[in-house]
């Protein structure tokens, strides 16, 4: 059983404190997403938990054994890198069987491992080769084997398909996923890519400057976001924003439309400002709608731009001032400026206080 | 009528076959063929007679030739290794320095600042056996004999050893250091959680990367010191009694002091294969260390 707990930590580099004292607690085989724009400290949490950071404050306890002290190699874990790091003057096959020969495992078994790893991988053919001559994908399954050789307590992903092009990255992606399936092992994966984080997690840990600020399955941070942050930063495209006003029980948004309250009325002030929020999922044009149960709203919109995609066409429209993208499913052709009547599903929107930009729930 | 006219690329590149004759291959050809000859400096006429291989064979039979050639492959060899050990060790210090760095580099360099000859005068004041400053901390301390470092056969091998690792050190160390600063962070990173202590960090993954660049210290390094001369002249003029002869001492010696121009050039393309052999081996081992690391085009 390896849970992985992070407690109270803290990083400093100097005066400029990094990470603020996170709490985490990482259960045995989950797969947990730390995602977040760069600079949000998800990879020097990562680096603390393999050891390639000191700890400035607070604990970090591999399968209940505070690791706080102990380097890397003492931790049981292993690491994918963003730039692979494979020993460039070792063949594929002794960079995979590198950990285990310093460990100074007998040469069978290191073989019978390397081999294992190397099926699992599709590495087979490549084993003589020095990494110079691999493709970025080849070089990216031999660092994932090179981590999968040891049967580690944990793998660690830094960033690991960043370098990659888009069709190589959603391919690796699946991968992992099958290889999780496989190990079981616990994995902690960072990325600044939301969509790598909702399609691998079982857990996403969002951060910004140094704290989590939402922990969830992609799911819950999809559908119930604790803040603006969260809102546009899961989901593509990012849920729109629009400003308003409570008065009398309702809505009003800038540009005079009032949409009614889609959360419980004791939750909001009269004259509260809020960001009034919905998913581009959640407008849509009469008659190119998805039947949805509840309640809805429509209002005419003009269309200023669209962006065709094939099952669905996402519409750009002026509401309240601001620019909205709205989602046409069996889409037929829009002219710009065209004025469309939409469908507003209220039981799907969010209100945020506009001050502090957490969600209002009732 | 009909001119030849010379090739077009003969003409673009006679400026320089000019230059490259004038300057390198007619003094090659010219001390080749004076190597046959009984050629002395102050009797020109010497220089048309014919010998044959007369002065190779000579050479070739003569033990104190054979002498200074052995003794400069092992000054090269002793020389070349404690130089990359001292180096390498510097470097890998110099590289954990976070303060002040590039000061430190400066003044690594000093050294190789100044002329061969002066560090020579330096070092033999040091360690002359009377007024030296060896002797005298060495007397400070109670030691009561007054040791003769440049009179001593081992001694004075030893001093000139001393002087010159202390001149050139920095050449690898400061190639060394463009190594490591060269060096990705991350394969460093994959060994520590790979397992790696430290030394096997080093071992395996640190010094896999620095050898292209220990062997091409150790190319320029081999030519410089297979030519040792200056520190050595200054020093012990390779005396007394020939204990320190070197290649080119003896070369000098034979050349300007006998006035023996025919024989000291063929003196000279015989310790020219120790050069030629050293810079193959090195190349080899360069080209290799960079096929290793998959760089190799």
């Amino acid at each position: 059983m390896t849970e992985v707990t992070l407690s109270q930590v803290v990083k400093k580099y100097g005066q400029h404190q990094a990470v603020h004292g996170i709490d985490l607690d990482i259960h045995d085989g989950e797969f947990v997403v730390l995602v977040g724009p760069s600079g949000c400290g998800k990879s020097t949490t990562l680096r603390m938990i393999a050891g390639l950071e000191d700890i400035s404050g607070g604990e970090v306890a591999i399968g209940g054994r505070v690791v706080n002290d102990l380097p890397p190699r003492e931790r049981n874990i292993s690491m994918v890198f963003q730039n692979y790091a494979l020993y460039p003057h070792m063949t594929v096959r002794e960079n995979l069987g590198f950990s285990l020969r310093i460990a100074k495992q007998p040469e069978a078994e290191i073989a019978k491992a390397v081999d294992e790893a190397a099926s699992i991988l599709g590495l087979n053919e490549l084993m003589d080769r020095k990494p110079a001559a691999l493709s970025g994908g080849q070089r990216q399954r031999v660092a994932m084997g090179r981590a999968i050789v040891r049967h580690p307590d944990v793998f660690l992903f830094d960033e690991p398909l960043s370098n990659l092009d888009a069709k190589l990255r959603t391919q690796m992606r699946v991968e992992i996923k099958k290889l999780h399936q496989k190990v079981e092992s616990t994995i902690i994966y960072v990325t600044h890519d939301q969509v790598e984080a909702m399609t691998l997690a079982d857990r996403i840990v969002l951060m910004r400057d140094g704290h989590i600020v939402q922990v969830g399955t992609p799911l819950e941070l999809f559908n119930t976001p604790v803040d603006t942050f969260v809102a546009t930063f899961i989901g593509s495209p990012p849920m729109n924003l629009v400003d308003g006003v409570v008065r009398q029980g309702q809505i009003t948004l800038d540009g005079g439309i009032t949409v009614p309250v889609p959360v419980t009325a004791g939750a909001l002030r009269e004259g509260q400002a809020v960001k009034f929020g919905f998913r581009a999922d959640n407008l849509m044009p009469v008659g190119h709608a998805v039947e949805d149960e509840g309640a809805v709203y429509e209002l005419d919109l003009p269309v200023t731009l669209t962006e065709p995609l094939g099952t669905e066409t996402l519409l750009f429209t002026k509401m309240a001032g601001g620019e909205v993208q709205a989602k046409m499913f069996n889409p037929r052709p829009v002219a710009p400026g065209e004025q469309l009547r939409f469908r507003l599903m209220l039981d799907k929107c969010h209100v945020f206080d506009a001050t502090s930009g957490l969600a209002v729930r009732g | 009528m009909t001119r030849r006219r010379l090739p077009e690329w003969f003409v673009l590149l006679l400026p320089a076959i000019i230059v490259i004759a004038a300057v390198v291959l007619i003094p090659l050809l010219f001390s080749l063929y004076s190597s046959f000859t009984p050629y002395k400096l102050t009797r020109p006429s010497t220089l048309w007679k014919w010998v044959g291989t007369y002065n190779y064979e000579k050479i070739l039979s003569d033990a104190k030739f054979w002498a200074a050639f052995g003794r400069t492959v092992l000054f090269l060899t002793i020389v070349l290794n404690l130089e990359l050990l001292l180096g390498l060790g510097i470097a890998l210090m110099m590289n954990k320095v976070t303060w002040g760095q590039r000061t430190l580099r400066t003044i690594l360099m000093f050294p190789m600042m100044f002329s061969p000859i002066l560090v020579g005068f330096q070092f033999k004041f040091i360690f002359n056996d009377n007024i030296g400053l060896v002797n005298n901390v060495l007397q400070s301390m109670g030691f009561d004999a007054a040791l003769p470092w440049l009179v001593d056969g081992k001694l004075a091998m030893f001093s000139i050893m001393f002087a010159e690792i202390w001149m050139s050190t920095s050449v690898f160390a400061i190639l060394i250091l463009a190594g490591l600063f060269a060096m990705p962070r991350d394969p460093l990173e994959a060994a520590k959680v790979d397992g790696c202590t430290p030394w096997q960090s080093f071992r395996h993954i640190t010094l896999p990367f620095l050898m292209p660049f220990i062997y091409i210290a150790m190319t320029i390094r081999s030519l410089d010191v297979a030519r040792a001369y200056d520190i050595v002249q200054i020093m012990t003029g390779g005396g007394p009694a020939r204990r320190t002869e070197l290649l080119w001492t003896l070369m000098s010696r034979t050349g300007y002091v006998d006035a023996r121009m025919g024989l000291a050039n063929a003196m000279g393309y015989v310790s020219i294969i120790l050069s030629i052999l050293f810079t193959i081996y090195f190349f080899r081992k360069l080209s290799a260390a960079r096929a290793e690391l998959g760089m190799a085009g």
